[in-house]
């Protein structure tokens, strides 16, 4: 089945829609589903521990020498690719190589931007980051008109940026 | 046996039953969980005896303090019996990694702190060593991430949790790293399923970047027409955008299913009519039922209650049953192990006797409850 959009591309996506009581589908190929804003990009729900395996593989086959043991736990990358989990904190930074090409098959992309953890003794860099997260929340919360929340975050800001405790 | 907890807390874990939650003829329950992990202990699969019980003594000094666990409840787990461990489970407080698996040893030092409530609970030493969680009845998602949140917060500012300036939260698990966030909502979804429309809505839902699954948990067949549906990323996305984006495929979802709905109804409503009709009588009268068809029976129900087919049928009736029809449940009732064909009828007995004192006015949680 071609797609109905374009016409040329094999419809990859197949999107049933209701309206007007009417069921309708939509037959459209991977780009202009993208265009449409109807497709991600995400992996379409492979499961996630083939997938796992096989970055696994890929993943050993690159990097054995470069990445050998965690110093802290003990795990290493064949560990890994039988279980799929990760032993320790330090292992992050022990695989660092080799997880940053499977975060990004799986989340696409290496940089978290939600909430910055504020540890029990922070730093002013710990502060700081927090009260950067805390107000990309805030934005949100007052495009939203969730005021109430608003008032909660500008609190804590209020409070980080004096210095005191939280 | 089941005298512990539950002789105190009967409905411990359950408040999402009401259904008294938006849109909760369609939307059972909306949860979300946070996973978190403390530093300089390894995580869950490698964690040894002194790790597991190093970081539960930590989260509980710090249950005891935080102030939206205070005056909750703590259950340390692995000293339960095996039929309260069972019991959790099938109130989907605790997970199947917590409680130990078919044939696998029980995991040790594991914990269940319920705050009170009950919605808003942490699991410690799981996969993780913390899985904060929050269920609420209906469709939710911003009640029960604030809650979350703040919990979150007030462990987070006692206990070190493991948190990298670029990757987030570290998980056990890379696919959870970042936020560590699963937001998911239980829908009921005979309509589009009767429709023969559930595979495109579905294959839709995978090609927005969410994932789906039936009732019981990962790799679980569906049954009763039930999907959770959840968010499947959880790096690169803030916490709000990731909630927003699953809020607005499920109330799409949740407008495909009313319209479906519809469509039956107005195309084929004696057909309807009498596939209601019949579930009912079944499960009003049947003899000995095994759990796969209470489940599916109870969809029947279900659906007619929510096209107002069936009156005087209160939702949380048939929360109730999908809950305590389940065989540790029905074995905590008798007293005693069940056979699979005692199960059956227990579980048939119990089905009519809970419908049979749904009378007209008094549907509610304090009317049909307790069979
Ligand atoms: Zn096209
Ligand atoms: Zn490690």
């Amino acid at each position: 089945m071609l797609c109905e959009n374009c016409g040329k591309n094999e419809a990859a996506i197949h999107l049933t829609q209701i309206q007007n009581n009417e069921m309708t589908t939509r037959h459209l190929c991977e780009p202009c589903a993208e265009t449409m804003g109807l497709s991600s990009g995400a992996p379409a729900n492979a499961p996630l521990a083939d997938f796992i395996a096989q970055m696994g593989k890929a993943i050993a086959s690159e990097t054995v020498a470069a990445a050998g043991t965690c110093p802290s736990c003990g795990l290493n990358l064949a560990d890994f690719k039988k279980t799929g989990r990760l032993g320790c904190a330090r292992c992050y930074s022990t695989f660092d190589t080799s997880l940053r090409g499977l975060l990004r098959k799986l989340h696409g992309g290496t940089q978290h931007t939600g909430k910055v953890y504020l540890p029990p003794h922070p730093t002013e860099t710990d502060r700081t980051a927090r009260v950067v997260s805390l107000r990309r929340s805030l934005a949100r919360a007052v495009e939203s008109e969730d005021f109430e929340r608003a008032a909660g975050l500008r609190d804590q800001i209020r409070r980080l940026e004096a210095g005191q405790e939280v | 046996m089941g005298s512990g907890f539950l002789g105190a807390m009967p409905d411990a874990g359950l408040a999402w039953l009401r259904a008294d939650g938006p849109h909760s003829d369609i939307v059972l329950s909306t949860r979300i969980r946070l996973a978190r992990n403390l530093q300089n202990f390894r995580f869950g699969t490698r964690a040894d005896g002194d790790d597991r019980r190093e970081v539960l003594r930590m989260t509980l000094e710090t249950a005891g303090v935080a102030e939206s666990l205070r005056d909750g409840r703590q259950l340390v787990v692995s000293e339960l019996q095996t039929a309260e461990r069972q019991l959790l489970l099938e109130r989907h407080l605790v997970s199947r990694e917590l409680v130990g698996s078919n044939g696998h040893a029980t995991p040790s030092h594991t914990a269940l702190l319920m705050a009170p409530g009950e919605a808003l609970s942490v699991m410690v030493n799981e996969e993780d060593h913390l899985r904060l969680q929050n269920i609420v009845g209906g469709f939710r998602l911003r009640d029960a991430w604030r809650d979350v949140e703040r919990l979150d917060d007030e462990l987070g500012q006692r206990l070190p949790y493991a948190f990298h300036t670029e990757f987030g939260y570290l998980t056990s698990c890379p696919t959870n790293v970042g936020t560590g966030l699963r937001a998911s909502v239980l829908m009921h979804l005979p309509g589009l399923v009767l429709t023969q429309e559930i595979g495109k809505v579905l294959q839709g839902i995978s090609q927005v970047g969410l994932t789906f699954r039936g009732l019981y948990g990962e790799g679980s067949e569906v049954v009763g027409n039930f999907f959770q549906i959840s968010n499947q990323t959880t790096l690169g996305k803030t916490e709000e955008d990731l909630i927003d984006h699953l809020q607005r495929v499920v109330h799409q979802v949740v407008q495909y299913e009313t319209q479906a709905r519809g469509v039956l109804l107005r195309d084929a409503p004696v057909v309807i009519e009498d596939k209601v009709w019949r579930a009912y009588g079944l499960l009003r009268h049947a003899r000995s039922t095994s759990f796969e068809e209470v489940m599916n029976l109870l969809s029947g129900v279900r659906l007619g209650v929510g096209l107002k087919l069936i009156p005087d049928l209160s939702v949380y009736t048939l929360n109730r049953i999908m809950i305590f029809t389940q065989s540790a449940h029905l074995e905590q009732v008798a007293g005693n192990p069940l056979q699979d064909g005692d199960a059956d009828v227990q579980r048939a007995a119990y089905v009519r006797a809970v419908l049979s004192s749904e009378r007209p006015g008094d549907g509610g949680p304090t009317g049909a409850a307790h069979a």
